[in-house]
């Protein structure tokens, strides 16, 4: 039995002697390898975004979408393995609907959080089912606390953010996204400086082509969930392709952090 | 022997009639406000129309809560749509063919959703439901008691270019006539205008003007 594991990465349901849990440790990893998504919260909305990696030439533009619209006020990310976060959107879109029909309002975005949370945390405690390969991120817009950002992971852990980054560039985004000023950004720049990280912690001779998938719960969409504009988006990713190179140090350090191991302190976390 | 409910065959608080006109410019509904518990005038501010999104209306009439289902599905409906972002719309007519197979299914499994109800949309559509799932479309609508006292009105008084304000007209003169005549009609009435472009407007409610009770008198005198 020689592997990683050494046999305690069976099931969720053992833990190994040091106390880990492999197969959620594991699940981590596929929401590593996955194109860069981004979140963040503004003073004015909440854009989701995602670097949707096109291996395969002959896809179609706009398919095989990332991100997805849960209730018209909430829209969900999807990092790592498409068809895991996909089943989480249906739960999702159920949960909505289950609470508006018991309620008759929209779903507050926490409690939504909350219960795919729930949901996902399930599937980390039993030998007959595996996690869930993704993390996903939820944009909301809540009737009391205005536009949020929550992040349910494959552990079943869920956290409100002012703005999270996983899949391969991380790293370098997170580093970036430490440096903005949530208090004055708006949506607007917030595309443009995502367009801007995506492009900078990519490696150009090595990584698959991408298309930008945007889209955001704000003001200018009437506190509905909508795809960014494609002229913004365009815009937004041509300026930055035509900068001259970044400093080569910016490159490097970009393509370094690629696969390393995440360190959860950069996040930028909020109390919730 | 399969025991089947019966209490849905029993309406409870009920709405009377709904009124429909096609226009050259678009489609308008009219209805009253009211909700009766049986004979007595219980909800008297309460609204029978509904947009469940832009360029669909739909009022009915019959068992109130029943309707508000029926406004909840296609709210559902809907919002489903809105989640599949895949650049399709529902088409009034296919909501209109939808909500009959919701009724038709009701009434099949001896549960039936005791209402009719009058669909509008853009593109001019009109069309007409039953309890039963009886669905057709139609320049002129009206259900209930309405189809005996208010259609033959409309259809001496409807030509081919009829504008929608001299529609909202013609349905407001058939209230009259409903109130007058039909013991579970109310003054206070609302009107929605669906014009061909999809823009909707439904009014706030109001109170019908130049009721004329002289002919009342003289039935007192017999």
């Amino acid at each position: 039995m020689a592997g990683v594991g050494s046999g305690y990465d069976l099931t969720t349901t053992t833990f190994s002697p040091e106390g880990r849990v492999y197969q959620v440790e594991y699940a981590t990893k596929a929401v590593e390898q996955s194109g860069t998504v981004i979140g963040i919260r503004c003073v004015d909305g909440v854009v989701l975004a995602v670097e949707n990696l096109r291996g395969v030439k002959l896809l179609r533009p706009d398919s095989l979408r990332r991100i997805f619209a849960v209730d018209r006020h909430i829209g969900i990310a999807v990092a790592g393995i498409g068809p895991d976060g996909r089943h989480m959107v249906g739960r999702a879109r159920s949960e909505a609907q289950n609470y508006r029909s018991v309620y008759a309002e929209e779903i507050p975005p926490s409690l939504l959080a909350e219960r795919l949370a729930s949901y996902a945390h399930v599937y980390s405690l039993y030998w007959h089912v595996r996690p869930f390969g993704c993390t996903i991120l939820i944009g909301g817009w809540d009737a009391s606390q205005g536009p949020c950002l929550y992040v349910v992971e494959p552990d079943g852990s869920g956290y409100k953010y002012r703005a999270y980054a996983n899949g391969k560039g991380r790293t370098a985004v997170r580093t970036a996204l430490n440096k903005l000023n949530f208090e004055q950004l708006t949506c607007t720049s917030a595309v443009q400086e995502i367009a801007r990280m995506i492009h900078q912690s990519r490696d150009i001779a090595k990584d698959k082509p991408y298309e930008l998938e945007m889209a955001w719960i704000s003001e200018a969409s009437d506190h509905k969930f909508a795809r960014v504009p494609g002229a913004l988006v365009v815009s937004s990713r041509q300026a930055v392709e035509e900068e001259p190179q970044q400093m080569e140090t910016g490159g490097s350090t970009a393509s370094a952090d690629r696969g390393e191991t995440p360190s959860t302190s950069t996040h930028i976390m909020e109390e919730s | 022997m399969i025991e089947t409910p019966t209490h849905t065959t029993e309406p409870i608080v009920t709405g009377s009639s709904v009124l429909g006109v096609q226009c050259v410019d678009g489609v308008v509904l009219a209805c009253d406000t009211l909700a009766s518990y049986g004979s007595l005038a219980r909800f008297q501010r309460i609204t029978r129309l509904h947009q469940p999104a832009p360029g669909v209306v739909i009022a009915g009439g019959g068992e109130y809560s029943d309707l508000q289902q029926l406004f909840r599905i296609t709210d559902n409906i809907f919002r489903q749509e809105f989640c599949q972002e895949d650049g399709y719309e529902l088409s009034p007519r296919a909501l209109h063919s939808y909500l009959a197979r919701v009724l038709y299914g009701r009434r099949s499994r001896m549960d039936p959703l005791y209402n009719s109800l009058a669909v509008a949309g853009k593109g001019r559509f009109l069309g007409c439901i039953d309890l039963y799932g009886t669905a057709f479309e139609s320049e002129a609508v009206a259900t209930g008691i309405g189809a005996l006292l208010a259609l033959p009105l409309i259809r001496k008084q409807w030509h081919a270019a009829l504008a929608m304000d001299e529609g909202v007209r013609l349905l407001e003169e058939c209230l009259r006539v409903l109130y007058y005549r039909d013991c579970r009609a109310l003054r206070s009435v609302q009107v929605a205008k669906v014009s061909d472009s999809g823009e909707v407007l439904i009014s706030e409610p109001y109170e019908l003007s130049n009721l004329q009770w002289k002919v009342a008198q003289a039935a007192e005198e017999v």
